[in-house]
């Protein structure tokens, strides 16, 4: 399982490094995010189904949430 | 048209206008893809992330809105760092604050037409029109973004490209010229109503609001900052801080960001490394971060002032712990600031 720790960063930041991060990886391979700011429970969605990866599951513990997805095909 | 599918890349910046622009060269067979940049000064996610008013709106993306409304792929490129020249070297000045609208374009457009050559891109679409903005979008400046980018007539405006020559997509057919639109000047009548034949019924309107640089109240704390720390550079941490909390500089050698509610609190937290800070242990109140070199007076102004906002204004005596940048706390006893005590000249 990749990481990727956007704690702190504010929209678009943890969706950019997302971008980044996917950007290395390949088809099928899966990714956590974790993040502090609640903006990524619209943004990261969106900016996946849009470029064709999946979130397998939101999930919030303390004050962080962590975003796991599966990268696809494009 | 021509038989190989050509390709554009789309500026988004996710209102009205570039979301049509990007729509009419779908319409026209042409695969599109959007480009957003991240500049640390767009308006989204700032005060969305922190401040309770602005969580209660519904929180979205608006850039990534539009793509997934027009089922694109959108590329969010970070450009906080090559982004600086801009704001602080404006080869052609400010608007009406700090607001480098012209080489903002131009910039985008080569960063877009950089990307555009690296991806296998033919040529680059804006949402411009001519007469819509004052320092960015006339007719004599539309030349100017084309040439000054790089991007010539590869740059082609689908709203306002019938009130300009034709460029490389129209002349060589990859997109037909009488399917473009003729639109000018500030009045959203037409765009309107292409919204509408395209079943647009939800958009962002951000009338030159989408970037920090356009609002006065952000354009004086800037320049507030470059003045007090005497040039004019600045980091992401800055361009942050300054949209958060209170802002007063009740001396010139410093300033007090002072938090507006827990939202704030909770961003200014994470600073508390970076800066002398103060927060009040008698009442509840906010936590206050000390910008500038401050001498133990100042501290004690400093936590007369944060008193005044905590829960103890009114009480005789509210105990404020300080820490210095890397040192301990220390317990200062003090009265709250009275209100005619704190002079309007203080906010920044």
């Amino acid at each position: 399982m990749h990481q990727v720790d956007a704690r702190r960063l504010l929209c678009p930041m943890p969706v950019i490094r997302t971008q980044d991060a996917v950007r290395d990886l390949e088809p099928g391979d899966e990714l956590e995010v974790i993040c502090t700011d609640p903006g990524v429970k619209h943004d990261i969605p969106v900016w996946s189904r849009i470029n064709g990866h999946e979130v397998l599951e939101i999930r919030e513990a303390d004050d962080e949430i962590i975003v796991h997805l599966r990268v696809g095909e494009r | 048209m021509s038989e190989t599918p050509r390709k554009a890349v789309a500026l988004i910046s996710g209102g009205l206008d570039s979301m049509l622009a990007a729509r009419v060269i779908q319409e026209q067979g042409v695969h599109v893809e959007g480009i957003n940049f991240y500049t640390g000064f767009c308006v989204e996610g700032h005060t969305q992330a922190l401040r309770k008013k602005d969580r209660d709106k519904p929180k979205r993306n608006n850039a990534l809105w539009v793509a997934e409304q027009l089922d694109m792929p959108l590329h969010i490129v970070d450009i906080v760092e090559e982004y600086k020249d801009v704001v602080i070297n404006p080869r052609h000045g400010y608007g009406a604050h700090l607001n480098p609208c012209l080489d903002c374009k131009i910039f985008m457009v080569n960063k877009a037409l950089e990307w555009a050559q690296e991806n296998g891109f033919d040529f680059i679409i804006t949402g411009e029109v001519i007469g819509q903005r004052p320092k960015s979008q006339r007719a004599d400046t539309m030349p100017v973004i084309a040439e000054e980018s790089g991007a010539f007539d590869r740059l082609l405006r689908p709203l306002c490209a019938k009130n300009l020559p034709p460029t490389l997509p129209e002349r060589e057919g990859w997109v037909d010229r009488e399917g473009l639109h003729d639109i000018t000047g500030r009045s959203r009548k037409v765009q309107m109503e292409l919204a509408e034949r395209f079943g647009f019924d939800d958009y962002a309107q951000p009338a030159g609001g989408c970037c920090m640089l356009t609002n006065e109240e952000y354009s004086r704390k800037l320049t507030d900052m470059w003045r007090h720390q005497g040039d004019k550079d600045y980091e992401l941490d800055d361009v942050m801080l300054l949209k958060v909390g209170r802002h007063l500089r009740p001396r010139d050698n410093f300033k007090v960001i002072i938090g507006r509610e827990e939202g704030e609190n909770r961003f200014l937290e994470g600073y508390r490394k970076q800066f002398t800070h103060l927060y009040p242990t008698s009442h509840n109140g906010p936590l206050t971060l000390v910008d500038g070199e401050a001498s133990d007076d100042d501290l004690e102004l400093a936590a007369r002032l944060l008193a005044r906002f905590s829960q103890g204004k009114k009480a005789d005596s509210v105990t404020v712990d300080v820490v210095r940048r890397g040192g301990e706390p220390r317990s200062l006893e003090v009265a709250p600031l009275r209100p005619a005590e704190i002079s309007r000249d203080w906010y920044i």
